[in-house]
């Protein structure tokens, strides 16, 4: 390990700094968006059995086209260059609604039949129902599939590196070029501390927005 | 510019780096570090499975496998051992190991304990109850994890180009180096890997769909057996 070649770029050109961040946005923003759209996607699809199979297994089969495949293919179909970072954030996006709508659908599927019966029973109408008593029921489930699509999109984003645009990814191209395996450890070892951290702190805001779900299934 | 331009050149499928060899190339990487990872993840699971031990170091491993970007180990591997085949598909193999292990033990362990407890009340040795009883009813598990160890290594098979090893991302690298002209290529590449996983993925997961219907039927005999065997009924 060559620890000035670490000191050398975090001091002058902030080299590593700006990767990190840069990686950041590009592994997180998909996990904040593909949330916004699965949430009603994965209730509606709950509600209609018909559809539900189908589009479930298209998304399975969405979700084992290759990274790097999408991430070459998607400037014909957004009209983009091919090293817009875009490109990356899309792709992701996709990966993530394919994952994060299945968590959404199971979790809708598991509040129990008698609670919405109460819940209609007392005079609550839809709109108020779903948010107040099956959105906090589903929610725990949704948090362990939001944890797995933070984790794989934070690993994910390097495979960008192999068509030029990978933030932390970049060391791995720049180590393999240089022959210099320094800057390949160095990105290893940040992006699975940030997957461990970003792991942990939706892990935290679950314990403290949802006190209920203690103990649910990880 | 015509995407599928490099798609439709006859010239493109043939000779030593054709799309031909490519495949063949991409095909090898996976199976091979495939069938290497199962050999070591396969005993290990039933170990863990079977004992219902290091359950922790299971859990631990698959969440620990999620978080560790590919590109980064495949990279490490080739600039420590060289390029060439062996590196690749030992570096493969490593991530195909965790999905493996992982299934297995899980099968072995969800294996239905009223048969697992009657085969022992039958007098069968451990090794026979794994055999026999387990193993038919974590098939379509370990099917299943070699399904994801399977996805996860052809695409980062395509990855291996960048260090300089052959396979379907060749033309994704090559066609980026090209610059803007290259484009076709590029798209060939992907379009081809894409195939590839969505095959596998749709091969191994009828397989193991018709092996839990396998399993399914299996039990529901013995049920309709069984009931008739109740008095009264029949």
């Amino acid at each position: 390990m060559d620890l000035d070649w670490i000191a050398r770029n975090l001091a002058d050109g902030q080299d590593i700094v700006g990767l990190l961040g840069l990686h950041l946005v590009l592994a997180l923003t998909p996990v904040v968006a593909a949330l916004v759209i699965s949430l009603p996607l994965g209730y509606a699809v709950s509600r209609t059995r018909a559809v539900a199979g189908p589009l479930l297994a298209l998304f399975g089969v969405v979700y084992s086209v290759p990274s790097l495949a999408l991430f070459v293919a998607l400037p014909l179909v957004l009209g983009t260059r091919i090293l817009d970072p875009l490109n990356i954030v899309v792709a992701l996006t996709i990966y993530t609604v394919a994952l994060l709508v299945r968590s959404v659908v199971d979790g809708f599927r598991g509040v129990p039949a008698q609670t919405r019966q109460a819940a209609q029973a007392m005079g609550m109408g839809p709109l108020r129902r779903v948010l107040t008593v099956e959105l906090p029921l589903a929610m725990p489930v949704v948090f362990a599939g939001l944890r797995v699509v933070t984790v794989s999109n934070i690993a994910l984003v390097s495979v960008g590196a192999v068509i030029g645009l990978g933030a932390l990814g970049e060391l791995f191209d720049l180590g393999l070029r240089q022959g210099f395996y320094t800057p390949i450890v160095v990105g290893i070892v940040l992006i699975v501390a940030l997957a461990l951290l970003f792991d942990g702190l939706i892990l935290l805001v679950q314990r403290l927005c949802l006190p209920w779900s203690r103990g649910a299934a990880a | 510019m015509n995407v599928f331009s490099f798609l439709l050149d006859a010239e493109n499928w043939a000779g030593p780096s054709g799309i031909w060899v490519r495949i063949g190339q991409h095909v090898f990487y996976s199976v091979a570090s495939v069938l290497l990872a199962a050999l070591v993840a396969i005993p290990l699971g039933v170990l863990i499975g079977h004992t219902r031990r290091g359950d922790a170091v299971v859990s631990g491993l698959s969440n620990a496998a999620r978080a560790v970007p590919t590109l980064g180990l495949l990279v490490l591997v080739v600039t420590l051992m060289g390029s060439g085949y062996l590196p690749v598909v030992l570096a493969l193999a490593v991530l195909a190991v965790p999905p493996v292990l992982v299934n297995t033990a899980a099968g072995f362990r969800g294996a239905d304990p009223g048969a697992v407890h009657a085969g022992r009340a039958l007098g069968m040795t451990g090794w026979q109850l794994v055999r026999q009883v387990e193993l038919p009813l974590a098939v379509p598990l370990v099917v299943s994890g070699l399904r994801s160890a399977s996805l996860q290594v052809v695409a980062t098979a395509t990855v291996a180009a960048l260090a300089a090893a052959g396979g379907l991302g060749r033309f994704v690298v090559d066609g980026q180096n090209l610059g803007p002209g290259g484009y076709p290529q590029m798209f060939a590449g992907a379009v081809l890997v894409a195939l590839l996983a969505v095959l596998v993925d749709l091969g191994l997961g009828g397989l193991g769909w018709a092996l839990q219907r396998r399993t399914g039927r299996i039990s529901r005999e013995d049920r309709d057996h069984l009931a008739t065997l109740q008095p009264g009924t029949a």
